[in-house]
């Protein structure tokens, strides 16, 4: 009864359009993207050209909050309809960028378009979530044909496509997505998803014992198989002036721009996927609990979406973008601090980057949409 | 229905399982938070320590090296920026794509820029690409820098020296400290890198030139830029040295001797003043101060010509007949002969079983003293100083300075050899045979001077007796007070001769000129005085002088000094295998004297504060305005 009361209550909310949950949704949204365009700011203020990065972003945050309010305001039954055809597209895409695409640190992902370059490993992500959920949900899978093999046949193509750019870090997220909702809907055998959740998650700590007993030169060999480009000088250069960067930060951290590390450029991709370090330097442990804070309750808010929702698609849509973003925020901050090799992998919502905070932008978008469906079936 | 039912089912499962994700979650966020709190809490002074260290840099400023001038206050050396291009390979993102475009920024050979970054060495060290760039190359480089990551190009001061050939034996050159040398406590101050004086003055007076490097730190970014500077310590400026040589006169010296090897000294009797000091074949002082390939110092070291000796005063030669300037002396002195005695010369000397030949063939007949001098008649001389016996010639030979340094200020001096018995002794476990006197009576033999000492000699004739040390440094100006210090020039020894011998000797030089051996020194504008001698290379000749091979041919010795009555040059000319003296070295002599005496020096040191601020370079312009105050 209670429970009838409190739907009552939603309906006539979700009848303005907003509630609270959506309230707290979105200011945490653009919190971390706050914080995450001021360490942008303090690593980029001082470049010198007109349009600097931290500006960049700020017009990619426009842009995704367009793609936010069109992925909100859509019925998600209808955009995972568009899934296979827009899987194809991206596929089309990804084989493009192999041959037309620009160049940068030696791997091609980049399609140009004017002044932009744009990302089709990003999106790849989630239009593969789209693609696997509408799957799932189509109609009853059964079977092992159904359940796993299939799907892994729809996730190769575009899976090898990234890997060929080479893009490590999106290839992985790639798997990850593919290995959650593999799990989610369910196996013959509970115990085998629970081991294989959970060895996906510490992944990056078992990682770090085997990583820590390997020979300098076996790890450079290691890396300078699975990402030549990363690294070119090797000796974990990069690793190194971030866990400096972080140490340095202490309890309080540096201040804004009293990062050394990062403003005078010790710490490479200060802007992009070392971020986070740049965050660290300046604020410290006291700053980096904030915003874990943040980032587990966005996460937190999403599950509550999940366990809320309606049908099996929106269920399954909301867990695959619940795991990607896990996947990408532990995977960075997990390589920053030096418990995981370094791939490239953006924080979502602070890195600097358009595709990736669109393509961010546009998932939680969903996430909310799948909320907000759930009640407009009453 | 059924349908709808079947997934309602598997949703709630769904549901249920998000529990997993949950506790992973805050697992996962929980480790993350330990691994920050160990990283930012217990091992944080650590890293703060490390990302101070990465970031200030103990750099140290290199002192601005002094400045040489000579007696006239022209510049004969500086320091000019030269631009070097460094590459740091840490920040080398895509080394192909750089090195394309440093070959085509610089129109270097790709490969050649492949061989100098892949060349083996620290990563952590930046990698010389190419030196002395030029200004246009430099400002090209930095205007790219936005696309060349990696790429330095820093400002170096490099020894410059405007005449670049002339004056090199004297001047020296400069090079990077080597490990050897700053293991000596004199290099104590030195760090590795440091360019010291290698050679010449820049060696010798390295101390006064070299200054005192100072200390900075500076902020550094990763990719080497500096982003500020604190100056803990200021570096002190070398000394500037005022040479005692006149440039237009060296550069004289040096076109007479031209292609041909051998020295010329032009000393200030009264003084000891060095007014030029050439010697051929040599070599140009930028070259051997910038890094050579072990190829190039190969090449040089290897060279026949031996460019690296100065054979100014590291030349050994026999004298030949002008040590008979010497013989006269001490012949009068031990009265072993009086100016009118007459020894009767018919060509040959006979001693025991063998017969010492003159020159001239068939005798000078009877010659007294100055006949002998005027005439270089050898057979007078070997009957002198077998009279003498070779002891009393050698006690006057180190009178007159032979067989010792002269103490010019030049590293590395060779004293020559004046013979006998303990000589040869030591030198040879043999004693000294009577005939051997016969040949040093001449000056051949053992008999080894240098063309420095052989000035210095002629120049005590000339000034009476009194011997000046020669003299390179007239003056120093003390860039740290702003003094110009003048060096007093000292006499160091007067030759014990009884008053009228050395007029004597002087009267019968002025002869050899006017009537003698060295007519082709007769000058209209200045009288000369002087003696030949022709230094034996071969012991057996056969034929005319044209026939022999040239490293058989004698060597050519004049020294002269000028005027006769107040003599203000003393001049040594030594032509390597250029024949006789008379004909080949006494012409070079008079030319450079009378280029002396129409250049009409001053007495006294041309280095007045006046001369220094008009001369003075940029450089040294503050100080030495200072001075002129």
């Amino acid at each position: 009864m209670a429970e009838e009361g409190n739907e009552m209550i939603d309906r006539v909310i979700n009848s303005r359009g907003f509630d609270n949950f959506d309230f707290r949704f979105i200011g945490l949204i653009f919190s971390i993207l706050g914080v995450g365009v001021l360490s942008i700011y303090s690593v980029t203020h001082d470049q010198g050209v007109a349009f600097p990065f931290y500006a960049k972003q700020l017009v990619w945050i426009g842009l995704g909050t367009v793609a936010f309010l069109v992925m909100w305001l859509s019925d998600y039954h209808r955009i995972a309809r568009l899934a296979y055809p827009a899987y194809a597209i991206i596929l089309i895409l990804l084989a493009v960028v192999l041959f037309e695409g620009r160049s940068s640190r030696g791997a091609q992902r980049w399609i140009p378009m004017g002044p932009f370059a744009f990302q089709p490993s990003e999106f790849a992500k989630l239009v593969l979530i789209l693609t696997l959920a509408h799957y799932y949900s189509e109609a009853p899978r059964v079977g092992w044909l159904q359940r796993v093999v299939l799907p892994g046949l729809l996730v190769l193509p575009g899976l090898l496509l990234i890997l060929k750019q080479p893009d490590l870090g999106s290839g992985l997220s790639f798997m990850a997505v593919y290995a959650a909702m593999l799990l989610m809907v369910g196996m013959r055998s509970k115990a085998l998803g629970v081991i294989l959740l959970f060895s996906l998650m510490l992944f990056p700590f078992a990682w770090e014992l085997m990583w820590g007993s390997l020979h300098d030169y076996q790890r450079q060999r290691i890396m300078t198989f699975v990402d030549p480009v990363y690294d070119p000088g090797g000796k974990g250069y990069h690793a190194l002036q971030s866990k400096i960067a972080i140490g340095a930060g202490e309890l309080m951290g540096k201040g804004l721009y009293g990062g050394t590390q990062s403003q005078l450029k010790f710490l490479p991709e200060g802007h992009t996927d070392f971020v986070f370090s740049v965050f660290a330097e300046e604020w410290g442990f006291l700053g980096v609990l904030v915003l874990l804070i943040l980032f587990v309750a966005l996460i937190w808010l999403s599950l509550e979406i999940v366990a809320r929702a309606k049908d099996q698609l929106g269920a399954l849509l909301a867990v695959g973008i619940i795991c990607m973003l896990c996947f990408c925020i532990v995977i960075n901050i997990g390589m920053t601090v030096g418990m995981f090799p370094i791939v490239g992998i953006p924080l979502p919502l602070m890195s600097y980057g358009g595709s990736a905070t669109i393509m961010t932008m546009a998932s939680l978008g969903l996430l909310l949409n799948i909320k907000r469906r759930r009640l407009s079936f009453f | 229905m059924a349908t709808a039912g079947l997934h309602d089912s598997e949703l709630g499962e769904l549901q249920r399982r998000l529990v997993i994700l949950r506790v992973g979650l805050l697992l996962v966020v929980a480790l993350l938070g330990l691994r920050l709190w160990h990283l930012q809490i217990r091992e944080g002074p650590y890293y703060r320590d490390l990302s101070e260290n990465n970031r200030t840099r103990s750099v140290i400023i290199e002192p601005a090296r002094g400045l040489i001038y000579d007696r006239n206050g022209v510049l004969l050396a500086n320091n000019v920026p030269s631009f070097t291009l460094y590459v740091s390979l840490e920040d080398v993102k895509d080394r192909d794509l750089l090195i394309e475009k440093l070959s085509s920024l610089l129109g270097l050979d790709p490969t050649l820029i492949r061989g100098k970054l892949t060349a083996r060495g620290s990563k952590q060290l930046p990698r010389k690409v190419k030196g002395r760039l030029t200004l246009r190359e430099a400002t090209l480089i930095e205007s790219h820098r936005l696309d060349l990551p990696g790429v330095m190009v820093q400002v170096e001061s490099q020894r410059n020296y405007p005449g670049g050939v002339t004056a090199s034996h004297l001047l020296g050159y400069v090079g990077e400290v080597s490990p050897e040398q700053l293991e000596k406590p004199e290099f104590a101050d030195l760090h590795q890198g440091s360019i010291v004086g290698q050679y010449g003055v820049e060696k010798f007076f390295d101390r006064l030139l070299r200054g005192q490097a100072g200390q900075k730190n500076v902020e550094v970014d990763a990719v080497g830029h500096e982003k500020q500077t604190v100056v803990v310590e200021q570096p002190h400026a070398g000394d500037n040295l005022y040479l005692t040589i006149d440039v237009r006169l060296q550069k004289v010296a040096e076109s007479l001797l031209g292609e041909e090897s051998g020295a010329i000294v032009a000393l200030d009797p009264r003084t000891g003043d060095v007014l030029a000091m050439a010697s051929r074949p040599g070599f140009d002082s930028n070259i051997l101060s910038r890094e050579l390939t072990p190829k190039q110092w190969a090449e040089i070291v290897q060279d026949e010509g031996r460019p690296l000796n100065n054979r100014a005063s590291q030349g050994q030669y026999p004298p030949g007949s002008v040590f008979k300037v010497m013989m006269a002396a001490a012949a009068l002195e031990t009265k072993t002969v009086t100016p009118s005695t007459s020894i009767y010369c018919n060509g040959g000397y006979q001693f025991g079983r063998r017969l010492y030949h003159d020159w001239k063939a068939g005798g000078h007949g009877s010659v007294d003293l100055r006949h002998a001098l005027v005439h270089s008649c050898d057979v007078y001389f070997y009957t002198v100083g077998q009279r003498m016996g070779i002891e009393t010639m050698a006690s006057f030979a180190h009178q007159f300075g032979l067989g010792e340094e002269t103490g010019i200020e030049l590293p590395s001096e060779r004293v020559g050899i004046v013979p006998s018995d303990a000589w040869k002794r030591k030198a040879k476990n043999e004693a000294w045979l009577p005939g051997e006197t016969i040949s040093a009576s001449i000056g051949q033999g053992y008999v080894n001077v240098t063309p420095l000492q052989m000035a210095s000699l002629i120049g005590t004739i000339a000034n009476d007796g009194v011997t000046f040390r020669p003299r390179l440094v007239q003056a120093v100006l003390d860039r740290a007070t702003g003094e110009l210090q003048q060096r007093v020039a000292a006499p160091k020894r007067t030759v014990q001769l009884r008053p009228g011998i050395i007029p004597l000797i002087k009267e019968a030089l002025a002869g050899v000129v006017k009537e003698g051996t060295a007519t082709r020194a007769k000058s209209d504008l200045v009288t000369i005085a002087g003696k030949t001698g022709t230094a034996q290379v071969a012991a057996l000749r056969t034929g005319s002088e044209k026939d022999i091979p040239k490293k058989f041919r004698d060597h050519a010795w004049f020294v002269a000094f000028a005027p006769v009555e107040a003599p203000t040059i003393a001049v040594a000319v030594l032509g390597e295998h250029m024949g006789h003296g008379g004909s080949a070295s006494a012409p070079l002599a008079k030319e450079l004297i009378e280029t002396y005496v129409k250049l009409d020096l001053p007495a006294t040191s041309g280095v007045t504060d006046g001369a220094v601020v008009r001369k003075g370079d940029g450089g040294g312009r503050e100080r030495d305005d200072r001075s002129g105050d």
